[in-house]
């Protein structure tokens, strides 16, 4: 048995450190969007972070605009944005479309995956689309404990290492686990966690190769783009969106902001 | 932007096309393949399951029961069958209550107030009379029901049943060559049309997104739920012995939510079949697993997500809404009001179909809200049928401590279980509210379909009217 008390007192621990802001999100330090597959929390964690009480159901596809709304945390100011739940984003539907959009040009400082432990095969399919286009993302391994209700174990020490970025159990229902993911947020935003995170690796050698030789001209054209095979993908999948970002230039919105804060930490 | 970095990127995007053709396979698939494979290689590697206890089989046994091919639906009527039953016999007495407050005892105590103070009669009407009495109204007979519907609702919901529902019914939509994600909108329609609406982004073909979305209307909502509910109790409930009277009630607005799926049914299938010709897609749905329902929390929301928030809208509109109504009914053309020349004008057409003249303009004045159709029924058919010791005046809306004064009116003003019967049909079938034809504009971007969705109910109510009419005359002559 754990002591509850001993928890309560260190800092990791220290919900005190958690000020919710409910939709104040004036002068905020940092985006954090939160993804994942539909009906696996993720609006039950947006209402834990910012105490708003946005209606929460027990069914796929409640939430199909954005939500946001603000916390404080370690006196830093958050802005979170709770995104539509999606199975991929490669599809062309507007619910999939609202939530890539976000991450790739909205570029939070950190994507907040919620995954269904009891499903991780699939909705690690969403985790890894989501790293090819970010490098900063945390998995929230939320429903844990219906996990352990059905026997169902998971290795997240393993997991950590194999997708290079933090994972971190929750059972979001029961508040449990919030505070680490609070930490894990500020740790990745500061910078003192490192993101590695897992690249698809293609599994045709003629696909890999275009990848790569079309990366390079684009890092060429777009220096300092943080997804560069990301962005071939698309354009070898076909991607209009894409095509007319490439083309407009707005992709290169991205590289603008990535440069900013670069220049701030040579600083 | 200069020439020569828009060549460099239209190269970039050349040699992409190159590329893709080069490689020769399907691109898509194979991307989508790669994905999967490191998915699964990675979730193999670390998840562990250990040998499955019986609590998980134990989910499965529900689902096998309540989404089997026998059991399925007859579950589903039964449980809303329970969820209306309940919402029936519990609404009437709290009702009465608080009509009793803010009809019987604040009204009077107002209009005193005012009158008093010395402020010119109209005023007095108009406040007192039209907007204070129209939201006195909406409160009492929307409140109680709403209050035990929405929480039962709720807990349905958050104990994972809706998505079983959609189960069921998805592969009816499908072969009328809809999406199956429809019966999801669908079911989200039984709440609020303009959420429904809202939820059909999770459609991705256009062509089936629109079909969700001009037959949303068919499924029951908040603001029509009391309206039913009222309604059944009276006619239908009426004409049944008392001991049966609450299920036979409850039974009849479960077959109008029906007739309502049955026609969003019928209707795409019409539309799937004509100006919107299709396959459907193929689609897969997630049974959630059973939640326990957190109980205090499911209140907490229904009560301030739900009840508040409709409550408040039919509010908000029942005050313009009652001005309107005590200005047609004292406003006078050549001697008579405004109400009765409209009503005696449009009377041989509604009663042809089984209506009549007043319900007509209690939904043209109810456009903004479906909520406040049946306050302004009852106000115009005291006003129209000149019932005596009712109110205090023509334009006024009387008070209505209990369902069996409103029955009375009713009665008075000429209505029979044909109107009753036939009421409870057009408010299935009938335009959307102002918010909704605004939703769906904003949705769609398009004149054509917003028209489409609105007009198109409207004629098949006073079809559907029209037919129940011809075939109760000819079984009642």
């Amino acid at each position: 048995m754990i002591d509850q008390n001993k928890c309560e007192a260190c800092p990791v621990h220290n919900a005190g450190n958690l000020k919710r802001l409910g939709i104040n999100m004036d002068k905020f330090d940092f985006v954090v969007a939160l993804a994942g597959n539909p009906n696996t929390g993720k609006s039950t964690v947006f209402n834990n972070l910012t105490g708003l009480k946005q209606h929460t159901g027990n069914w796929p596809g409640k939430t199909v605009t954005r939500a946001e709304g603000g916390f404080e945390f370690n006196k830093n100011r958050y802005k979170l944005i709770d995104l539509p739940g999606t199975y991929s984003l490669l599809s062309t539907s507007t619910d999939e479309e609202i939530a890539r959009d976000f991450i790739l040009f909205g570029q939070p400082d950190v994507t907040v995956v919620v995954v269904d432990a009891t499903r991780l095969e699939r909705n690690l399919n969403l985790v890894l689309q989501v790293l090819e286009i970010t490098d900063r993302a945390i998995v929230c391994l939320n429903l844990m404990d219906e996990a352990g209700r059905r026997n169902i174990e998971i290795d997240e020490r393993a997991l950590t290492r194999d997708l290079g970025i933090p994972v971190v159990p929750t059972e979001a229902r029961q508040d449990v686990g919030i505070p680490e993911l609070l930490k894990t947020v500020d740790d990745v935003v500061t910078g003192k966690l490192i993101c590695k995170p897992y690249r698809i690796t293609g599994s045709s050698k003629g696909l890999t190769k275009a990848v790569e030789n079309l990366a390079e001209k684009i890092k060429n054209e777009f220096p300092g783009l943080p997804n560069a095979r990301w962005v071939a993908l698309r354009l070898l999948d076909g991607d209009q969106k894409i095509i007319d970002a490439v083309r407009s230039g707005e992709i290169s919105g991205i590289v603008k902001r990535n440069a900013i804060e670069e220049n701030f930490a040579t600083v | 932007m200069t020439t020569n970095q828009i060549n460099e990127r239209e190269k970039l995007i050349a040699s992409a096309n190159t590329l893709r053709w080069e490689i020769g396979e399907n691109i898509h698939d194979s991307i989508i393949e790669s994905i999967y494979t490191d998915a699964a290689k990675i979730a193999n590697k670390v998840v562990r399951i250990k040998e499955q206890k019986k609590k998980y089989s134990f989910d499965q046994t529900i689902d096998r029961i309540v989404t089997s091919k026998w059991l399925g639906f007859p579950i589903m009527f039964l449980l809303l069958a329970v969820v209306f039953w309940v919402t029936i016999e519990g609404a009437n007495v709290p009702s009465g209550l608080i009509a009793n407050l803010l009809v019987d005892t604040l009204h009077p105590l107002l209009k005193d107030f005012i009158a008093s103070v010395g402020i010119p009669y109209w005023i007095n009407g108009v406040l007192i009379d039209g907007a204070y009495l129209a939201m006195a109204w909406v409160i009492s007979v929307m409140l109680p029901p709403m209050a035990i519907f929405f929480p039962l609702f709720t807990l349905l919901e958050d104990f994972g049943y809706l998505p079983r529902v959609a189960f069921n019914m998805d592969n009816l939509y499908r072969k009328v060559g809809a999406h199956g994600k429809q019966a999801l909108t669908m079911t989200m329609g039984f709440g609020c049309n303009a959420a429904g609406i809202i939820a059909t982004r999770i459609i991705d073909s256009p062509r089936e997104r629109i079909i969700a979305i001009i037959t949303n209307n068919f499924s029951l909502c908040n603001g029509r739920w009391p309206t039913q509910i009222l309604i059944a109790t009276i006619f239908i409930g009426g004409a049944v012995p008392a001991y049966l009277a609450g299920l036979v009630s409850a039974a009849a607005v479960v077959s109008i939510a029906l007739l309502g799926i049955i026609f969003s049914l019928l209707v795409s299938w019409g539309l799937s079949k004509t100006v919107l010709k299709g396959e459907a897609s193929a689609f897969s749905l997630e049974l959630p697993p059973y939640r326990p329902p957190r109980i205090l929390r499911t209140l907490y929301t229904s009560i301030i997500d739900r009840t508040i928030f409709v409550l408040w809208r039919a509010v908000v509109f029942a005050i313009p809404a009652g001005i309107v109504i005590w200005l047609v009914a004292n406003v006078t053309i050549g001697g008579t009001n405004i109400a009765e020349h409209f009503i005696d004008w449009t009377d041989p057409f509604a009663l042809f179909v089984g209506l009549n003249g007043v319900i007509l303009l209690a939904y043209i004045i109810a456009i903004p809200a479906n909520e406040i159709v049946v306050p302004t029924v009852l106000m115009l058919t005291v006003l129209v049928a000149g019932i005596a010791g009712v109110g205090s005046g023509s334009g006024v809306m009387f008070e209505l401590d209990s369902i069996g004064d409103t029955s009375a009116i009713l009665h008075a003003g000429g209505w029979t279980v044909l109107t009753g019967v036939n009421l409870m049909l057009f408010s299935l079938l009938h335009n959307p509210c102002s918010t909704t034809i605004y939703t769906i504009y904003k949705e769609t971007k398009s004149i054509k379909w917003t028209v489409i969705s609105t007009i198109l109910p409207i004629i098949m109510g006073f079809a559907v009217c029209f037919f129940v009419a011809q075939l109760w005359r000819l079984i009642a002559s």
